[in-house]
């Protein structure tokens, strides 16, 4: 559904006198297969949502290539308009004017008959429960409402890949449960959906198959499971004092049963291990022997944090 | 034929939303009515040494210079919409689509001409209990002028609003650009006052030369140079403004 080779781009920022230039995407490739929830998952400003808006043919790339839904975005980005949908960010309604008639006038523009765009705002409503609103303004919907009129707006040219710039940024934890719902919904429907997050839970629950970009590169690319299997056994995670942690780090390092082992910005330590119900009883004897205290240790399995964290070298929830 | 077809989708948007904000109705219809009222009858005792002495004549002098003014002003500060759209995002949504990128500048431009007119033509209906008198198919040729104005003075507002993307930077950079057009065309007082060195100035600002013929239709003179050469002037900026825009819709970030 979308190949991408090499892909580019980079912005000049002007500060003061002199002109920078930011390289947001460095080289891009990707594939994404049809019918699946393809997730981008990244820190803010790893550039997910600038390699978004070149594939929805916002923005011009500086090299490269891609083809999406079929269609060369270089040479034929008019194509591309006709079969995709994109939802950004930042809500793309006007506050006066009501959902149906946002959804006709966008159908409208996509070439579609009067009759016909009337018919597929009443069918959007329907499916996206906003039938009881769809007489009132814009602006009196709710975050989570007017999210699901973007969508709704997406889609209602029934693209065959729909791109979701960050879709639960800023919603409660009801209405991202529900905006998730909608958006499997889409993929059992047989759309495509390309999503960018910078929530683990959410690409971990919501994704097919997702890539983690940092510093506008994909630094690793496959199934949520596969990716956290890449990671071989458990994770222990010791909570030290920032005093502590050098030393702990340096005698839990020469150990045998320890695969793998980070330091936490604010004190403490990741340790990968093969199994973590014999490493705990030895570590604890490790650190005992040196009279290190330890003020809390835990043990869990890899999570997509620690796949950002062993390809990158720091935490997503820090960066 | 899709451009057609693309402008009126946007057109009547933008319509829909001028008639949903009555506000702006409102002001756009009683800031000219208060020149008319107000100032007009200063200029009476100032126009008389170039023989205007009856109200008619007046009026005939000062009415459209006053439709070239709102046709400027109103044009200009249209970008501030636009912004307040951007901001929305209603902008790039319709960017992704296969809109036409000139028909999402003209449908604006077009909902601008069109609240000009209605204007324009309060404003000539007004003015007829003063003794204001012309002919039909003069007023027309006037608004066609003065319909070519808010055209370029729209679309280079909305063209200036996409590279600036912030009201802080369009707000002076309009006053800027009005206020020596304004003084130089000859709008609240014409240039025949002036001295000679300013009149030169003037030579170069093209609102003079529409104001110039605005005034001559009105005074039903169709036959006078200042007609064709202002249309001429007009009709060349409007396509330039429009084209420069157009591009503007087109490769416009965010």
């Amino acid at each position: 559904m979308i190949e991408t080779k090499g892909l580019r781009k980079s912005f000049r920022s002007r500060q003061g006198r002199e002109t920078k230039t930011v390289d947001a995407v460095r080289g891009v490739d990707l594939v994404v297969e049809p019918g699946e929830i393809f997730g981008f998952l990244g820190p803010n400003g790893a550039g997910k949502t600038t390699t978004l808006r070149m594939l929805a043919t916002l923005i011009a790339p500086d090299g490269g290539e891609a083809t999406v839904a079929g269609a060369d975005l270089r040479k034929d980005p008019a194509e591309v308009r006709r079969r995709i949908g994109y939802v950004a960010q930042g809500g793309s309604t006007w506050d006066e004017v009501t959902a149906r008639e946002e959804l006709v006038l966008h159908a409208r523009m996509y070439g579609i008959g009067k009759a016909e765009a009337h018919a597929r705002a009443a069918r959007a409503l329907a499916a996206f429960q906003l039938t009881e609103y769809a007489d009132r303004k814009c602006k009196t919907y709710s975050g989570g409402q007017r999210r699901r009129v973007d969508i709704a707006l997406g889609i209602i040219h029934e693209p065959k890949i729909v791109f979701l710039d960050e879709p639960t940024t800023g919603l409660d934890p009801q209405s991202r449960a529900h905006m998730w719902d909608e958006i499997r919904r889409l993929r059992a429907e047989g759309m495509t959906v390309f999503i960018t997050t910078h929530y683990l839970d959410e690409a971990d629950a919501l994704c097919d198959r997702i890539s983690i970009m940092d510093h506008g590169r994909i630094v690793a690319e496959g199934t949520p499971a596969e990716l956290k299997r890449e990671i071989s056994g458990d994770v222990v995670t010791v909570g030290l004092s920032r005093a502590a942690t050098p030393t702990a780090a340096q005698l839990l390092d020469t150990q045998p049963y320890v695969a793998k082992l980070e330091t936490l910005d604010e004190g403490g330590l990741r340790l990968f291990v093969d199994e973590g119900a014999t490493a705990i009883p030895q570590i604890l004897r490790t650190l005992d022997g040196s009279s290190i205290d330890l003020t809390s240790i835990e043990l869990h399995r890899p999570s997509l944090d620690d796949v950002f964290l062993t390809k990158t070298g720091r935490s997503l929830r820090e960066s | 034929m899709k451009l057609a077809r693309d402008t009126w989708l946007i057109f009547q948007r933008q319509t829909l939303l001028l008639l949903r904000n009555p506000v702006w109705i409102f002001v756009g219809v009683f800031q000219p009515v208060m020149y008319l009222l107000l100032f007009a009858p200063l200029l009476k005792p100032a126009l008389a040494p170039m023989g205007a002495t009856s109200d008619a004549e007046v009026y005939r002098v000062f009415v459209p210079g006053l439709l070239v003014l709102i046709a400027i002003f109103g044009g200009l500060f249209q970008g501030f919409g636009l912004i307040a759209e951007l901001r929305a995002g209603v902008i790039e949504r319709s960017r992704v689509t296969p809109v036409s990128r000139l028909a999402l500048l003209l449908g604006r431009s077009m909902r601008d001409v069109v609240s000009l007119l209605v204007q324009a033509v309060i404003i000539t209906v007004l003015a007829l209990p003063f003794g204001l008198r012309v002919h039909v198919a003069d007023l027309l040729l006037a608004y066609l002028l003065l319909a070519l104005i808010a055209l370029m003075t729209s679309a280079v507002s909305y063209g200036v609003a996409l590279l600036v993307k912030s009201e802080d930077a369009l707000a002076p950079l309009m006053n800027t650009v009005a206020q020596p057009v304004l003084l130089l065309s000859g709008i609240l007082l014409p240039l025949a006052f002036a001295p000679a060195w300013l009149r030169r100035v003037a030579d170069w600002n093209p609102f003079s030369w529409a104001v110039d013929g605005t005034r001559a239709l009105f005074a039903g003179d169709v036959g006078n140079d200042a007609v064709w050469q202002g249309l001429l002037i007009t009709v060349m900026l409007a396509a330039l403004a429009v084209v420069w825009a157009a591009r503007a819709f087109a490769r416009s970030v965010r």
